[in-house]
């Protein structure tokens, strides 16, 4: 492998000591640097040590996200994590094994190829030598830099990685204390925030003597500028508080949003930022097609509130976040209390699933701010619901027209996507700020939103370009930089949207010539086998053959991508009936992820994606009054239900001989473009926009 | 003040007013966090026990209102089917949701041992869970259910 192919989280951290210690009691401590955030991928990682070691999984301990004592691997995004975090650690394993058996070879007077491992144990012909790692370990330099060349093992010799194998997390999980919610630290006092409404909003009364009353306990006020924190030893009072006290402020400099920005129309025309991605125009010439398709606001609604704790003593601050990232939480941190990044340190604890940037870093400079006023206590912040939907930086709202040039045979040999969102990343490293940071006497600058490039998988215009054989693609892109909300990172980012917009605008083409969808699809994918493949596949688990011609109120609809049109292939078909409203009755999902490290764990994730993207499709959008974000709960941000879950049956496409692909979010953008094109083939009427509402699903049944 | 409760099969003394949520109880004075806030509101199930055998929003219950009754959290299902079936299954992903909801499904399978899919759905109906894990979830109540030894009705009432 030569440099530059190398996987980044290796060329930042090629020190096996880094990753990797042989502790006593035949323990092996693997520090890395990604983190849980309900995906399985610490289980995942440890099959990837066992199996390069031959360390059985139950003698290996895991710390992972820790500033103090772990890796620097960035953020846990994108589903980068197996491809990256993985293949480093493979490589840094494989490492760290053979300077063992070069070790025990030279004490041998062999060659290395003569000694095999079997949990952790080294024998020559069959027998054992009486060392292991563990031995050995104080002979063996592990701090001396990896070049990355030892050989990792052939994958005909895997043993552990591609198995099924249990979460190691989940135990904890359903017994009792698993979540940084439940650490418990000396000194603790429960912290509630009074939230600034929005950017710019000044404190200009506070009734502390009402919050008090309301309270009911003893109650610490913490004002700094315009934020506000209460605090208590008791927490019952210190949410008594906090439920209470905006009720008793009053802002000035308030903005004024009106409820029609809450549409994804809001944002067509807006001044932007503008690019375009893939082939150059002008298009093609011949007969065009266009239709136009949207998503609202959404929100990543995490079952579990934010929660950071922190403490300052003796001049060090430690943070305990459900953070993506300990390193560019503590970049964030140091910046905005002006301190160096080494007086701060950020310890990775679990919190609920994430699906991308929520409020877990803000909350973790709420809780930061708050220690440093407070020191020798431990701050545990605990956002409210209403102030995680009220707060949480959103998925931003997308309006996308797509415009295809046709040939005579009715096939696109042009398409233009044309695309109109707000930024899809705002985290601190990307012209974002932290929450809090812009309540404070000196506030944060205004902030600069970009997208990421299009190396990183674009924001925008992810998956914008159809993974199809079309000779001319591109994405026309309006970064609107001013939303009236915050935007940041949301599961897929532009992938959700973009591929809902291309794979119903195909059914719309289809039938525009009377093809049928899987025939069309698959007649416009020369050259690109993985990709027909899925799409057979799920149509075959479907029986799609035997669909119907719809009309009638129930139909089947399928949906492709190739997540970032260079991750994990998915192909998923949807059954629904529709009368008032769509009810999913079943989906098919056929996947290729290359090697798949925990089968398992990633039909859980298949089955978790379609079921949220379900869930977007059908039911969600943030709503605004005059102020903010007016759907604070989840009467007025409902999400999918247990009795709206249709029946799953995933699969994934052995390629065993492929690079892992990432495949958190490859199931998204396929399931709401099959849910759209279902709905199309049971109403004879198709929605462009999402969620699909009572209210749309009578629109069109009406013609409007 | 003080309080008396009996959680999970034990006579509790608490230092806590009546009126404090009964959540804030089990997990900061019991230290039974296993109980999770996840709305305040009743309307995710995150914070779900069992009082005297039935569901109960923790997070809206005054602890008051408890004495003296039978309050069963997600640490004592240690062994019970349902924890071993949730980990058969595999059913979870983020975990956050896990506790009320075997709590829900252990108070329908006290009273119906073998439950149908659409009584599973219908105890499970106030649950909410925001990973998409509800078809392994179902699946592991259907399992622990079937793992249920016989007579399983009267010792399930009785724990
Ligand atoms: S925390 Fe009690 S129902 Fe949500
Ligand atoms: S597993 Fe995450 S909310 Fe249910």
């Amino acid at each position: 492998m030569s440099a530059t192919t190398l996987p980044l989280s290796f060329v930042n951290n090629p020190s096996p000591a880094r990753w990797l210690r042989f502790d006593p009691d035949r323990l092996l401590h693997l520090a890395v640097g990604k983190v849980e955030i309900g995906q399985g991928i610490l289980t995942a990682l440890t099959q990837i040590a066992a199996e390069e070691l031959d360390v059985p999984m139950d003698r290996i301990r895991v710390l992972s996200g820790d500033t103090d004592a772990a890796p620097d691997e960035g953020a846990t995004t994108s589903s980068l994590s197996i491809e990256v975090g993985g293949g480093s650690l493979r490589l840094i394993a494989a490492e760290a094994r053979a300077r063992m058996l070069d070790r025990i070879a030279q004490r041998l007077n062999c060659a290395p190829a003569e000694i095999e491992i079997r949990e952790g144990a080294f024998f020559r012909g069959g027998a054992p030598t009486g060392q292991d790692y563990w031995s050995l370990a104080h002979e063996v330099d592990l701090v001396r830099p990896a070049a990355g060349n030892a050989a990792p093992k052939p994958r005909t010799a895997y043993r552990v990685v591609g198995q099924p194998v249990r979460r190691v997390d989940l135990p904890a999980k359903v017994s009792g204390a698993a979540f940084v919610h439940d650490l418990v630290r000396p000194d603790m006092l429960h912290a509630r925030m009074l939230r600034q409404p929005a950017r710019g909003a000044r404190l200009a009364a506070l009734d502390e003597a009402a919050i008090r009353r309301a309270a009911g306990g003893e109650l610490r006020i913490l004002r700094l500028g315009n934020f506000v924190a209460l605090l208590s030893a008791d927490e019952t009072v210190a949410q008594r508080a906090a439920v209470a006290a905006p009720a008793h402020a009053r802002w000035e400099n308030m903005r004024a949003i009106v409820p029609e920005q809450q549409e994804a129309a809001w944002l067509v025309g807006k001044p932007s930022n503008d690019q375009i991605v893939g082939d150059p125009l002008p298009a093609a010439s011949g007969k065009v097609m266009e239709a136009s398709y949207s998503r609202p606001y959404v929100a990543h609604a995490s079952i579990g509130p934010s929660c950071a704790l922190a403490e300052m003593r003796g001049g060090h601050l430690s943070v305990w976040s459900h953070t993506q990232g300990v390193y560019p939480l503590r970049a964030a941190l140091a910046r905005v209390l002006g301190v160096g990044a080494e007086t701060i340190s950020v310890h990775h604890a679990q919190g609920p699933g994430c699906y991308g940037h929520n409020g877990a870093d803000d909350a973790a400079l709420d809780a930061a701010l708050i220690a440093r006023e407070i020191p020798d206590h431990c701050i545990r912040l605990q956002w409210r619901r209403e102030e995680e939907f009220g707060y949480e930086p959103l998925g931003s709202a997308m309006a996308i027209t797509v415009r295809a040039v046709l040939d005579d045979a009715g096939r696109p040999i042009d398409w233009t996507q044309e695309v109109w969102s707000g930024s899809h990343v705002q985290r601190p490293a990307m012209g974002g700020n932290l929450l809090a940071h812009e309540a404070l006497p000196t506030p944060a600058p205004d902030p600069r939103p970009t997208d990421p490039s299009e190396a990183a998988g674009g924001g925008g215009t992810r998956n914008g370009i159809p993974h199809y054989a079309i000779p001319a693609r591109r994405v026309l892109h309006h970064l609107v930089p001013v939303t009236p909300v915050r935007t940041s990172a949301l599961r897929g980012l532009g992938a959700l949207p973009n591929v809902f917009a291309i794979e119903c605008f195909l059914d719309e083409l289809a039938a525009r010539i009377g093809a049928d969808p899987v025939a069309y699809r698959l007649s416009l994918l020369d050259g690109r086998p993985r990709a027909a493949r899925v799409i057979a596949r799920a149509a075959e688990m479907a029986g799609w053959s035997g669909r119907g011609k719809g009309g009638e109120g129930h139909g089947f609809g399928i949906g492709f991508a190739q997540y970032k049109n260079r991750s994990a292939y998915a192909a998923v078909v949807v059954e629904v009936e529709v009368d008032r409203e769509v009810r999913l009755k079943r989906v098919w999902c056929a996947a290729d992820a290359g090697l798949v490290v925990n089968p398992d764990g990633a039909r859980n994730q298949l089955e978790g994606g379609i079921l949220q993207a379900a869930s977007y499709t059908l039911k969600e959008r943030i709503t605004f009054d005059a102020t903010g974000v007016s759907s604070v709960d989840w009467a007025s941000y409902p999400i999918l239900r247990f009795s709206e879950v249709p029946d799953i049956a995933c699969e994934l496409i052995a390629a065993d001989e492929e690079r892992s692909l990432g495949m958190g979010e490859c199931t998204f953008g396929p399931t709401a473009a099959a849910i759209g094109n279902a709905v199309a083939h049971a109403l004879g009427a198709r929605i462009r926009d999402m969620p699909f509402t009572r209210e749309r699903v009578a629109s069109v049944l009406l013609g409007g | 003040m003080s309080l008396d409760l009996i959680v999970n099969g034990q006579a509790r003394h608490v230092a806590a007013a009546p009126t404090t949520p009964l959540l804030d109880v089990l997990r900061n004075e019991l230290d039974l966090k296993g109980t999770r806030y996840g709305c305040g509101l009743e309307q995710c199930g995150s914070c779900m026990v069992l009082v005297d055998g039935e569901p109960v929003f923790a997070c809206a219950r005054e602890a008051g209102t408890c004495a003296g009754k039978r309050i069963e959290t997600v640490e004592s299902l240690a062994d019970h089917p349902l924890r071993a079936a949730f980990l058969d299954e595999q059913a979870g992903q983020c975990g956050y949701c896990l506790s009320g909801i075997l709590m829900s499904a252990k108070a329908l399978l006290d009273r119906t041992p073998h439950p149908t899919r659409a009584q599973i759905v219908e105890a499970l109906e106030p649950h909410l869970c925001r990973c998409g894990t509800q078809s392994r979830i179902l699946r592991a109540v259907e399992r622990a259910a079937a793992a249920l030894p016989e007579g399983a009705q009267r010792l399930g009432a009785m724990s």
